[in-house]
């Protein structure tokens, strides 16, 4: 049955197609991201007459991608979803991407979902004088709706509406209260800022030729609970961007409510008809295809001043299926000898198994540095590849 | 599926034909309003009052003009090439605009989105243009630098002249709804047609995206590189997609006329010199664009025209003439006249610093200029430059002597 199109994006579709292929292919020749490395003209020649039914195109998914031609050495993914059905619809292009970017990810295989905390084996145990924090975040789409890229006005105040409805009917540790960007107040602006909550209209580049910034701050807000401890992102580069965090070593109780939390707003979305998208070969569905399978990037901050410059540190990360940033987050630098150390994995290994990494490298990584505080080797515990 | 409209545009044989016939004012004809179809309209999921966006915090021609009523009357509209009423006011949502300077607020994806969308932009081109009405009046092209008299400043004071407008290729969408097969073949279509001047027009073309390193810096030293805009205002409208994909700049070997290709609009062209032989910039750039005229339509093209709008660009604010004729002019004294406001106002002018819009003046030199685009002529407009330039000399002399001076001339 025909549905409703969004009425933003690279329309033109049909228009274009009385040009060749040729004359409408980009020219990738400086760029260097995972769409460029997998769009060839037979791609686009096969797939640039198509949309998925909100009517989302080939162009509007690699638009981030072409604007955008990437670095040297960090490899960027280059295009977007505009809606769950962009990942059927534009598989020949996004399979091999997620391929690419998720370690070899077939079409073919499954990806396993475990929210069950109890999985979890010890994390309670991280010592507090090296690891500062610990903090679990993933993306949750509703199903039925489309993505930040693509959707309007309507539809985005449509998902803040029933997000809101969602997260103020929770009680006990959930209890909380939402902050919409477009209405609050200095002081409550303020408040969100100290608490480092508080999130920005997109500045890069990556998002906002994406179209992921229309109509800020329009139906974007953050609701977090009273003890400030679990805190929901509402419509900036996903539908919702959930984060469970305090400050100490135990990761355990920080998944504890990271799961627990999430799984009772799905019930509450599942009752409006409106659960999350899911499948079992992509697992959770997300804006980027970065974000694939979990969405899920567990980490701490934990200081590590004589490993981070040993010899084997990067190598150690890889081992353990781990990746470093500065506190800043994402393309920032550490200071103090203080990192973020995170989960690299997404797709194709569960919540658990992914935070179960988390637990145990850094625990493995906080008896390496205090093997060269004492002056010791740390040889011979640099573990096999996880 | 196109309209029939859009079949006689993408002829481009037929076009050619119409040129034959009468030009741009026959193919004016073509785009009287009753007879442009609009395109598809829209399937839409939520109603317009879910989907109108909030401006109370905007102070834009866009928000000022947009009423409920409007977007839902146009909210499902689209071009026959499928352009937006939500893609043509993005810019204008997304950039709220300064309480001081009133910015306009919304584009144009394609000629025809000033046909669909006449509801919303009839009054902003009103608003915009000094009361300025589409559906009743009729704008006055006239590139006959002839008529321009006195136009040779005292370059004690005028360091440099300069006039700009811009064209768009009739036939392909605007910059920030272009795909980049129309982007190439406008760049195509307008390098092509360069290739021919002559004389003291001769000149080449230069690619951004091949450039080398050398041709750019020496571009940059001739102040003629122009960068991937940065504005929101650009940016929002999606002007900026596949950068630097089909954008060049071409210009004369003696460094006088210039045309920048793909970047806000279709086409920018300027010309000008250092000194104060306005009249000699002016006649150069009506030559010259008669002559990329008189090229372009050799090859079946057209530009963009018709007797309502006059040249039809991107920004609402460009119609008309599209022409900002100006000068830097060294005016210390009268810079510190609490007057100088005022004189400009009544001389239809305005006043930028010398790095162009939202600068600020060096050293008492200002760049001045016509306030004015849609509903005069380039000559008139020219010819006001010339004249308030002049009269802006005289003050300053005036006020050298210790001589007082009027806020406007007799």
């Amino acid at each position: 049955c025909l549905k409703a199109i969004m009425p933003f994006g690279n329309t033109h579709n049909n228009f274009k197609l009385n040009y060749k292929v040729e004359e409408e292919f980009p020219d990738l020749s400086k760029h260097n991201n995972h769409m460029a490395k997998a769009l060839t003209k037979e791609i686009y020649g096969k797939l640039r007459d198509k949309q998925t039914p909100s009517g989302y195109t080939l162009d509007d998914v690699i638009q981030t991608g072409v604007d955008n031609p990437g670095h040297p050495f960090i490899m960027t993914v280059g295009c977007v979803a505009g809606d769950e059905e962009s990942y059927e619809v534009f598989k020949d292009l996004l399979d091999p991407i997620i391929s690419d970017r998720h370690g070899g990810y077939k079409s073919t295989d499954k990806h396993k979902t475990d929210l069950n905390f109890e999985n979890l084996k010890g994390g309670d145990d991280l010592d507090p004088n090296y690891v500062l924090s610990s903090r679990v975040r993933t993306g949750r789409s509703i199903k039925g709706y489309t993505l930040p890229p693509h959707n309007s006005r309507g539809e985005r105040r449509a998902i803040e509406k029933l997000a809101v409805e969602a997260l103020t009917s929770l009680d006990g540790e959930f209890k909380g209260k939402y902050y919409p960007l477009k209405s609050m107040t200095d002081a409550e602006q303020e408040q969100l800022i100290s608490d480092h909550f508080l999130f920005d209209k997109p500045v890069s580049p990556l998002l906002t030729c994406a179209g992921m910034a229309r109509d800020w701050p329009d139906a974007r807000g953050i609701w977090h609970n009273d003890s400030k401890s679990f805190l929901v992102w509402v419509n900036e580069e996903d539908h919702l961007r959930v984060i469970s965090m305090q400050k100490g070593g135990n990761m355990r109780e920080v998944f504890r409510r990271f799961c627990v939390g999430l799984q009772k707003i799905e019930e509450i979305f599942k009752k409006h008809n409106h659960g999350f998208m899911w499948n079992e070969h992509l697992g959770y569905i997300l804006t980027c295809p970065s974000n694939l399978g979990t969405g899920l990037r567990g980490g701490v901050h934990v200081k590590l001043p004589k490993l981070s410059t040993h010899a084997k540190f990067e190598e150690i990360l890889t081992r353990l299926r781990l990746q470093k940033r500065g506190t800043g987050g994402v393309d920032t630098a550490s200071v103090g000898g203080v990192f973020d150390i995170s989960n690299a994995d997404r797709l194709g290994s569960s919540e658990v198994e992914q935070v179960q990494l988390v637990v145990d490298g850094v625990k493995l990584m906080v008896e390496m540095e205090k093997k060269l505080e004492k002056g010791e080797a740390i040889d011979s515990m640099i573990p096999a590849q996880k | 599926m196109a309209s029939s409209f859009s079949r006689i545009l993408s002829s481009k044989r037929n076009v050619g034909i119409l040129s034959l016939v009468g030009g741009s004012v026959a193919a004016g004809f073509l785009l009287h309003r009753e007879q442009v179809t609009a395109g598809e309209p829209l399937r839409r999921r939520y109603p317009a009052s879910a989907e109108y966006p909030d401006l109370r915090k905007h102070n834009n021609c866009m928000a000022s003009n947009l009423t409920p009523a409007i977007y839902a009357k146009l909210c499902d509209k689209t071009t026959p090439n499928g352009y937006t009423l939500d893609q043509a006011i993005q810019t204008g949502v997304d950039n709220p605009g300064h309480p001081f300077i009133k910015t306009v607020g919304m584009v144009a994806g394609d000629e025809e989105s000033y046909e669909v969308f006449a509801d919303l932009l009839d009054p902003v081109i009103k608003e915009r243009h000094n009361g300025y009405d589409p559906n009743t009046m009729k704008h006055p092209t006239d590139l006959d630098s002839s008529k321009l008299h006195s136009g040779n400043f005292d370059e004690r004071y005028v360091l440099s002249s300069r006039v700009r407008t811009g064209r768009s290729i009739r036939g392909l969408s605007l910059p920030p709804a272009c795909t980049r097969a129309e982007r190439r073949e406008v760049e195509r279509v307008v390098v092509d047609a360069l290739a021919g001047l002559k004389g003291d027009l001769a000149g080449r073309y230069y690619s951004l995206t091949q450039m080398t390193e050398k041709e750019q810096q020496q571009l940059i030293d001739d102040h003629f590189l122009f960068d991937k805009p940065v504005s929101p205002l650009l940016t929002c409208a999606g002007m900026a997609r596949d950068w630097p994909d089909a954008r060049g700049i071409w210009h004369n070997n003696e460094k006088t006329f210039l045309i920048w290709v793909n970047e806000e609009d279709h086409t920018r062209v300027i010309s000008m010199e250092k000194g104060g032989n306005m009249k000699r910039v002016f006649e150069r750039f009506c030559k010259g664009l008669k002559e990329v005229e008189r090229l372009i339509q050799e090859r079946g093209w057209e530009f963009m025209w018709n007797e309502r709008l006059g040249y039809v660009l991107t920004c609402p604010s460009n119609l008309g003439t599209g022409l900002r004729a100006g000068v830097h002019v060294k005016l210390p004294l009268l810079a510190k006249d609490s007057r100088f406001s005022k004189i400009l106002d009544n001389l239809r002018l305005q006043k930028r610093g010398t790095g162009g819009v939202d600068t600020a003046a060096v050293g008492g030199v200002f760049d001045i200029s016509n306030l004015d685009r849609l509903g005069q002529s380039e000559v008139q407009l020219v010819q006001t430059v010339v004249d308030g330039v002049n009269y802006l000399i005289e003050c300053e002399k005036r006020l050298e002597k210790g001589q007082d001076i009027k806020s406007g001339p007799a």
